[in-house]
């Protein structure tokens, strides 16, 4: 009969099925007696650490912050938010209209010589390039090069993207709040001369930023008045895109003041590269002492919403510009650890726990 | 995951239909039918009457769905889960351009991902239920179907109609059964998937449909049944059969259920009644209730509150929202205009809300909840797969059914246990026995050199080998021809009811419905009085090899009442003879007076046994003459045919016949403990677990065996016994109790404040109350030293037990009484409740559930215990002789109760560690992660921007943290194994709920804070002014959010390397790996080519490459590492100088190798006990007022089933029965709807495992090492619990055979792994059961010295370590 057959198939699998071991195998795995290292606090371990972390730390601050001190800085606000400042009546009459360029006259005196390359940078404070709505007003694509996006630009950019019917080249908040103030340095020679320092325009952006991330559209086309031809410019700027510059490599989405400013700043005061006073040959200081003239051109509006704006002259170390904080906070850092270290052993021998030697007490 | 709720009607027509037909297969009573069934009409043979009512076939269907639907209803499911519906409430907020403050990916990621992963473990377990749905559905059955028989599959079995069914197969249906092979319509049916009995059950057909016989008779049957509607009580069914105009009465008696199995019955015939999900099997199917562990609870708050302060975060956000865009932000329009809809500061503040709901949502990630459930599922299978936990004898591993109560193991204060085949394993052995006032069976001393066991082989070839006796003196006696003796063996071998089936000759099995008959038959087939066979009327021995067939006359069978039984039995030689054998108490009054003396004798001989805590049993027989027997057997069947009282009639007869009887002697029955009972007793007790016995059991046995089994202890200042019959009686019992205990611990102190010298004098046992007086007499005094370094507490807590019985219980869980008995019992180191009926059992669990707040953990092994099981917060099932009802209600099973230690101590333990860490440490992480955007919401004009790429943000929980903080928590152990059984204080942080409770959780935010503040001001102080080497400021938003990305990551990858406390290959790999692919990761996301395909996607290009380059931006992260890390260092270190736990003091002592190691002194330290006999001990200690464990276990009845003849065929079945004991997948698979993980892979080594030799940290002083190579028993052993003697003995053998493998494993391994730590070598050794080199004989405790000894020749003759062989060579073999 079928059913007893199926039936007996049925005991003879459960027989062999009782057969069969069920014993959990024998790894260390399931048995969790994997091969571990057992690490734990204890003064012989602890205590150096501490130690080792304040030896390292306060020479490294020592040196940072040594560092740091040769580095020569100067800083001259020239917001005109004050009646004496010489760019007071700039500031006051600005509108974003007006076309004739207002301009200010900062004498400024240099105490030291400032050797090797001199970097000349732009601050700007309270002002919130940080702002969510602000750092996505952007449209990389466009900012790549790529013609669709020119001519169409990201809803991200609103209402930045279009005026006039016309997409905005390059759109978006970031591109249109463009700083726009032109610096000039000259030096007052003691002989009376003012002799205009060149500023190098180029080399102020990230390698990435300017051969990567931007580029102009239609690579092959040189002429990018006719490219951005059935675009606008932003609704702040004076001149449009492509007239940023005369150089074809410093021009257009690669103009580097441009890719400089739309690096957006992470908090609302900043500095930006402006411009590289290149060494020159010899010994000569790239900024002797002396006196100075900084020109600016008064273009960009920020006492509407009480900004500042500053000019930077710095000399740069292998670490970087000025950056007394590191330094010190490292110094500090490493002291603390080296008291808490000798602190610990105090305790670990006034009172620590002599049990450990091995009395395991319920 | 997911459990289905109730749908709102209105909202899901869709789902509402599937789900109905989902939940008609899946569970009837649920399922709203289309009509209420309110009585069930079936016709035999007549499917379209029966198809009129539409009854639900015999398909079923477990599965929730199949491949059409299995995505809405999934998906549908899963979002009735709050945490997904929130994420997804999340994500529609992101939609919305002016709100969305992350891109849409940041959350549909981990959604996505939570969504696959319990969608792809739905479907596997739906389609293992489909798998097993259709093998079920497709068997094939025999269907009687116009006349002839087809085969049928299952599901197409319809109600109506006949199906024959034929030995051993499993019933289709529920079935009303109409006729059977057998005779008297009669059935046998196992039903031990259905209630777990594993006993036959016998079924009978009503006598007119047995008389059909043949199948044309039955294809002809039409029958008509009315019966109740389905239901779940297996125990009742009633139902009327209209056959011929003629109404039968039909009851539970005649239904076979779906699920039994047939036995031991060639074939029947049965008419389905209630088919598919009308079956009571599937209406009894389900879970009843979803446990939750605290741990859980304590989450959901937190989370709650997360919530909560997620709230508190939005609204300060937006409140200063507000306040910049009124104060800048709309001064700042000039650059920044407001977003269309957005008109005045007021509503970009409430947008800003939602913003920042959005992006501070990371503080309860998605990834939490399932996190847990990996980590859970991680320490579910390591508990399946440990060996330690693994039965060799049953072939069983431990089995974790639930995974989700794994830390709560790791709390647990209370266990109820029951006792029966859980303490013990419900095996009874001949111990001793009382022959003519002569005690045999005393050579069973444990202490003295091994006895040697007696071998009856030569003396009787029908002897069972496995019988276990030592006193040869007894045997001698038989040998001699010793008449009493004879008499003795005669009288066991002839008044019983067991069944003998003899498969060959000689080879003899018996099936005794109580082990102790078993035991005894046994024990007189040893001793030469073979019973062989039997019909109803005859019983044949073979008595010292000559065969003997006695006519049996009658069987007086055992009743409660009685608590006796006896046969009348007529020897070859025609004379008639009553054998009795019954409780001492009822037996010894019904003696001829001429026995006085040697009643006295055997009555001391009781009262040693019973001190013993063996069951005991008198013995007693009377010759009848002719006459009398004729004269009583018509008096007896005048009582047999009574028809009003047959029951009292019948007792009167027997009584009229039981008198005047002969004393022969008295046997003495030792109820087996389970291997290792007292060891793990004692463990767990001094692990601060209070066990409390609830057993069904009578008192006296009850508290014997809590003496042997250790929880009952000589040392013991008092046992309070509470056995009341009056509400009055219990509560002053209680009072007095309570008063008691005050007065003597105050005492106490008293005595020790006068000076150490002292020695107490505890009272012993208290006077029982009321007349019970059976119990109530616990006389004894008791001379004990208190141990030196307890204290007061400890002896309140400590000293004192409870025994309660049923009826007072009964009074003292009345509501008014609850608080009083609680507060005395809690009181009480052992607390022992008998008689307890099955729902007291689990009324006593809810009171502690209820007036403490403390987990409690249910062990049982029988369907009595299933309640108590269901209603702790663990139950734990003892998969062994009593069938799987236990099991299927358990959250945990294993075969041995000892296997509990280790489940609770070393399992829950670490389940518990890991979780406590994993919860500290995860919300420790994203709190570090998450408020760095509140503290940049105060830079960034509370704009809601955040600080890290969104890249970042969508891998942070699921990519670049999750793996390491997960090995954390499936791998870490504090302590090896070995030492947490040592040292079973270490369970009491778990108690206490030290690791992880709210102050715990305010501790790791507010780090998580600091860090985050760390994190987000220190990258801001440096970067605000530094520049690159080329002059190109830091300054700029992508450099910043790279640097504390890179911070952020690192830090908590040191905090994890921190908190991870037991690194193996996996931590390793998973913390390097993660930090690894957060480099790559974030190196190939700011990618050109990257950048090339989606310039709108990949904001970063070249950010991470700029910035890892720049000197400035490391340093700026190794400082806020170290500003981040140092503190925690700091306060760790001074946490385990100035305050270790003993966690710490232990990992500690394995890492510095102690050269002078002093004994272990625990608080109960030096009990002043020698290595005394125990049962000697407590000989001594306590009178032998508690005798009389009453032996009988064994149903009423039987007698007369055997006299009818109708179970004759049992015996048969009995082998049966055990022979094919496998369990059918399919049913567990329905009974268990949520089937929890895979078994374990079977493995084909049969090795036994190593027993754990955990067992105590009883070690000798070690003075020099080379006692320890002595390995003598001698050693004087320090003992902190009542155990040692018997835990010694005990142990011993398993431990010398087992410590050489287990020590080759270990000093590999041990080596090896030294060598990995680079520190002092051989110190952190975590061996698993001693490292010596093989071949010593090593005793109980001194494995541990062995190991210590070995370290310090090892050192002291700077000998080279061994050779460090890779430890997996060494253990995998």
């Amino acid at each position: 009969m079928m059913a007893s057959s199926y039936n007996a198939k049925d005991e003879d699998g459960a027989v062999t099925v009782s057969l069969r071991s069920k014993k959990p195998e024998n790894t260390a795995f399931k048995q969790q007696r994997l091969p571990a290292w057992q690490p734990i606090l204890t003064a012989g371990t602890v205590l150096p650490a501490f130690f080792i972390i304040g030896l390292l730390f306060i020479p490294i601050g020592i040196g940072l912050f040594v560092t740091s001190n040769n580095i020569k800085e100067l800083e001259i606000d020239y917001t005109g938010a004050d009646v004496s400042s010489p760019c007071f009546n700039c500031s006051q009459n600005f509108s974003w209209n007006s076309t004739r360029p207002c301009t200010c006259t900062i004498p400024f005196y240099l105490e030291q010589p400032y050797e090797s390359n001199v970097y000349v940078y732009y601050g700007l404070s309270n002002f919130y390039q940080n702002h969510r709505r602000y750092v996505k007003s952007r449209d990389d694509s466009q900012l790549n090069g790529n013609m669709k996006s020119l001519k169409e630009p990201s809803k991200e950019c609103e209402p930045y993207a279009y005026h006039d019917n016309k997409p905005i080249a390059p759109c978006g908040a970031i591109a249109n709040s463009m700083f726009n103030d032109t610096l000039e340095l000259f030096y007052n020679d003691p002989n009376g001369t003012k002799i205009q320092i060149p500023l190098n325009t180029t080399g102020i952006a990230w390698w990435t930023d300017k051969h990567v991330k931007f580029g102009n559209p239609g690579v092959d086309n040189p002429n990018l008045t006719a490219v951005f031809q059935g675009t606008t410019k932003p609704v702040n700027w004076r001149r449009p895109v492509y007239e940023l510059d005369s150089d074809q490599d410093n021009n257009g989405f690669i103009n580097e003041d441009f890719i400089v400013w739309m690096r957006t700043a992470a908090l609302p005061t900043f500095r930006k590269l402006y411009r590289i006073i290149g060494k020159k040959s010899g010994l000569v200081p790239t900024l002797p002492r002396g006196n100075y003239t900084l020109e600016v051109v008064y273009n960009y509006p920020v006492r509407s919403f009480e900004g500042r704006k500053r000019m930077i002259l710095s000399t740069v170390s292998w670490m970087g510009g000025k950056n007394p904080f590191l330094g010190i906070a490292y110094v500090t850092v490493g002291s603390v650890c080296f008291f808490l270290g000798v602190v610990l052993l105090v305790i670990h021998h006034k009172c620590g726990n002599r049990n450990n030697g091995g009395d395991i007490s319920n | 995951m997911t459990i289905p709720k109730d749908i709102p009607e209105k909202w899901f027509p869709l789902v509402l239909s599937l789900k109905r037909k989902k939940q008609k297969g899946l569970n009837g009573t649920k399922s709203k039918k289309r009509w209420t069934e309110e009585e069930r009409r079936v016709r035999a043979n007549d499917r379209e009457y029966n198809e009129k009512f539409q009854y639900a076939s015999n398909c079923i269907m477990t599965s929730k769905y199949n491949i059409v639907t299995f995505l809405p209803v999934n998906l549908f499911e899963q979002f009735q889960e709050v945490a997904n519906t929130y994420f997804l409430f999340l994500l529609i907020l992101q939609l919305i351009p002016q709100i969305s403050s992350l891109s849409w990916f940041t959350t549909i990621v981990p959604l996505a991902l939570v969504l696959t992963i319990t969608a792809v473990k739905d479907a596997t377990d739906d389609y293992f239920r489909h798998k097993s749905d259709n093998q079920v559905n497709n068997r094939q059955s025999q269907v009687l179907i116009r006349g002839s028989l087809q085969n049928e599959k299952w599901m197409n079995v319809r109600v109506g109609d006949i199906v024959k069914l034929e030995n051993k197969q499993f019933v289709a249906a529920d079935l009303l059964l109409l006729s059977s092979s057998e005779p008297h319509g009669l059935c046998y049916i196992e039903t031990a998937e259905l209630d777990g009995e594993t006993n036959m059950k016998v079924r009978q057909s009503v006598s007119v449909t047995s008389e059909l016989g043949n199948q044309n008779n039955l294809a002809s049957f039409d029958g008509e049944v009315v019966c109740e509607p389905p239901n779940n009580k297996l125990d009742r069914f009633c139902g009327t059969l209209y056959w011929r105009d003629k109404k039968y009465t039909l009851t539970n008696q005649n239904m076979l259920l779906r699920g039994c199995v047939l036995r031991n019955t060639e074939a029947c015939y049965g008419l389905v009644i209630f088919a598919g999900p009308d079956t009571k099997l599937m209406q009894n199917s389900g879970r009843t209730k979803f446990k939750r562990t605290s741990i859980d609870r304590l989450m959901n708050t937190l989370v709650l509150w997360i919530f909560g302060f997620l709230v508190c975060m939005g609204v300060i956000l937006a409140v200063g929202n507000a306040v910049w865009e009124r104060e800048v932000g709309s001064l700042f329009q000039s650059y920044l205009p407001w977003d269309p809809p957005v008109d005045n500061f007021l509503f970009s503040a409430f947008l800003s809300f939602w913003s920042y709901v959005i992006i501070l949502n990371t503080v309860v990630p998605i990834s939490l909840y399932v996190s847990v459930e990996v980590i859970r599922l991680g320490h579910s299978y390591f508990i399946n797969w440990d060996q330690d936990m693994f039965c060799s004898q049953c072939n069983t591993a431990a089995e974790a059914r639930t995974t989700t109560l794994n830390e709560e193991l790791g709390q647990v204060e209370y266990i109820f246990s029951d006792k029966t085949g859980t303490l013990t394993q419900n095996i009874m052995s001949f111990n001793k026995c009382s022959i003519n006032g002569q005690t045999y069976g005393e050579g069973t001393d444990p202490l003295a050199p091994q006895p040697k066991r007696l071998d009856f082989t030569p003396f009787n070839p029908l002897a069972d080998l496995d019988f276990c006796f030592y006193d040869d003196t007894l045997l001698e006696s038989v040998k001699v021809g010793d008449a009493h003796t004879h008499k003795f063996f005669r009288l066991l071998s002839l008044c019983h009811t067991v069944m003998s089936e003899e498969k060959s000759e000689g080879e003899l099995v018996y099936k005794a419905q109580s082990p102790d008959e078993g035991a005894l038959v046994t024990a007189a087939r040893n001793f030469g009085f073979v019973f062989r066979s039997r019909t109803p009327g005859t019983i044949t021995t073979t008595e010292m090899g000559r065969p003997v067939t006695y006519t049996l006359l009658a069987i007086l069978d055992f009743n409660n009442i009685r608590k006796r039984m006896s046969v009348i039995v007529r020897n070859p030689e025609g004379r008639i003879r009553l054998y009795c054998k019954g409780a001492d108490t009822v037996l010894l009054e019904r003696l001829h007076p001429c026995n006085q003396e040697l009643m006295n004798v055997t009555s001391d001989h009781l009262n040693e046994y019973a001190a013993d805590g063996l069951r005991t049993l008198a013995l007693a027989y009377r010759d009848l003459s002719e006459d009398e027997w004729e004269a009583w057997s018509e008096s007896h069947r005048y009582a047999d045919k009574a028809v009003s009282c047959r029951e009292e009639r019948l007792a009167a007869a027997y009584e009229q016949i039981e008198q005047d009887m002969m004393l022969l002697g008295a046997t003495a029955i030792e109820d087996k403990l389970q291997e290792g009972v007292p060891e793990t007793i004692a463990v767990l007790s001094l692990a601060n677990i209070k066990i409390w016995v609830l057993t069904g059991d009578k008192q006296e046995t009850a508290v014997n065996i809590g003496y042997s089994c250790k929880m009952l202890t000589d040392d013991m200042t008092e046992v309070f016994i509470i056995c009341g019959h009056t509400v009055q009686s219990v509560r002053q019992d209680l009072r007095r109790a309570r008063e008691r205990m005050i007065e003597l611990s105050r005492a106490r102190d008293g005595g020790k404040e006068e000076g150490m010298e002292g020695c107490f004098m505890g009272n012993g046992f208290r006077e029982g109350q009321e007349g019970d007086g059976t119990g109530g007499r616990e006389g004894g005094k008791q001379l004990q030293c208190p141990p030196p370094s307890s204290n007061l507490m400890d002896n309140i807590s400590g000293e004192f037990a409870l025994v309660i019985n049923g009826h007072s219980l009964a009074h003292a869980l009345e509501a008014d009484m609850e608080t009083e008995f609680v507060s005395t019992a809690c009181a009480c180191k052992a607390v022992i409740c008998c008689r307890v009926t099955p729902l007291q059992k689990a009324q006593v669990v809810e009171l502690i559930k209820k007036h403490k707040k403390a987990v409690t953990l249910a062990i049982g092994d029988g369907a009595n215990d299933v309640s108590m099981i269901k209603s702790a917060h663990i139950g734990v099932g003892i998969s062994g002789q009593e069938g799987i009802q236990a099991v299927l209600a358990s959250d945990y099973s294993f075969s041995q109760f000892r296997f509990l230690q280790r489940l609770l101590l070393v399992h829950g333990r670490w389940s518990y560690l890991r979780m406590c860490s994993f919860l500290c440490y995860f919300f420790y992480k994203n709190f570090a992660f998450t408020m760095v955007h509140f503290w940049f919401g105060f830079f960034c004009g509370f704009s809601a921007q955040t600080v890290y790429d969104q890249y970042f943000i969508t891998l942070y929980n699921i990519v670049y943290t999750s793996l390491p903080v997960l090995a954390m928590g499936i791998f870490d152990q504090d302590v090896p194994d070995q030492r947490s059984l040592e040292y079973p204080k270490l369970y009491e942080p778990g108690q206490l709920n030290l690791l992880f409770n709210k102050r715990e959780f305010f501790i790791c935010i507010a780090q998580g804070i600091y860090t985050s503040v760390v994190l987000f001001f220190v990258p801001c102080a440096v970067l605000s002014d530094a520049t690159q080497s080329t002059g190109v400021p830091l300054a700029d938003y992508q450099t910043f959010a790279v640097t504390t990305a890179t911070a952020l990551v690192i830090v908590v990858s040191v905090q994890i390397a921190l908190d991870t406390g037991f690194w193996t290959v996996i931590n390793h790999v998973f913390v390097w790996g993660s930090l690894g692919l957060f480099f790559s990761i974030m190196l190939a996301l700011h990618s050109q080519t990257l950048f090339m395909i989606f310039p709108n996607q990949f904001h970063f290009v070249g950010s991470a490459q700029n910035t890892l380059l720049q000197p400035v931006v490391w340093l700026t992260i190794a400082l806020a590492t170290a500003i981040c890390i140092v503190p925690v260092l700091a306060f760790r270190f001074l946490k385990v100088d100035l305050k270790p736990q003993l966690s710490d003091t232990v990992r500690y002592t394995q890492l510095v190798r102690q050269k002078k190691r002093k004994p272990v002194d625990r608080s109960e330290g030096g009990a002043c006990r020698g290595l005394g006999s125990v049962s000697e001990g407590r000989l001594g200690a306590r009178g032998g007022s508690r005798r009389s464990g009453y032996a009988f276990a064994h149903q009423e009845g039987f007698g007369e089933l055997i006299t009818s003849g109708k179970n004759m065929r049992l015996s048969s079945l009995a082998l049966a029965n055990f022979a094919s004991r496998h369990s059918s997948g399919w049913i567990d698979t329905l009974r268990r709807k949520k089937p929890t993980h895979a078994h374990t892979t079977p493995s084909a080594s049969g090795e036994s495992s190593p027993a754990p030799s955990c067992v105590s940290g009883s070690v000798p002083p070690l003075s020099n090492s080379s006692s320890v190579l002595g390995g003598s028993q001698d050693t004087p052993i320090e003992e902190e619990t009542g155990a040692a003697p018997a835990q010694n003995t005990q142990t011993v053998p398993a431990l010398s055979t087992q410590t050489p493998p287990a020590s080759e494993d270990a000093a590999p391994q041990g080596s090896a792994q030294a060598v990995d730590a680079g520190v002092l070598t051989p110190a952190a050794v975590r061996s698993r059961g001693g490292d010596s080199p093989g071949g010593w004989t090593i005793t109980l405790g001194a494995v541990q010295e062995a190991l210590f000894g070995w370290k310090a020749r090892a050192t002291a003759s700077n000998s080279p370590r061994p050779p460090s062989v890779p430890m997996e060579s060494s253990q995998i073999e």
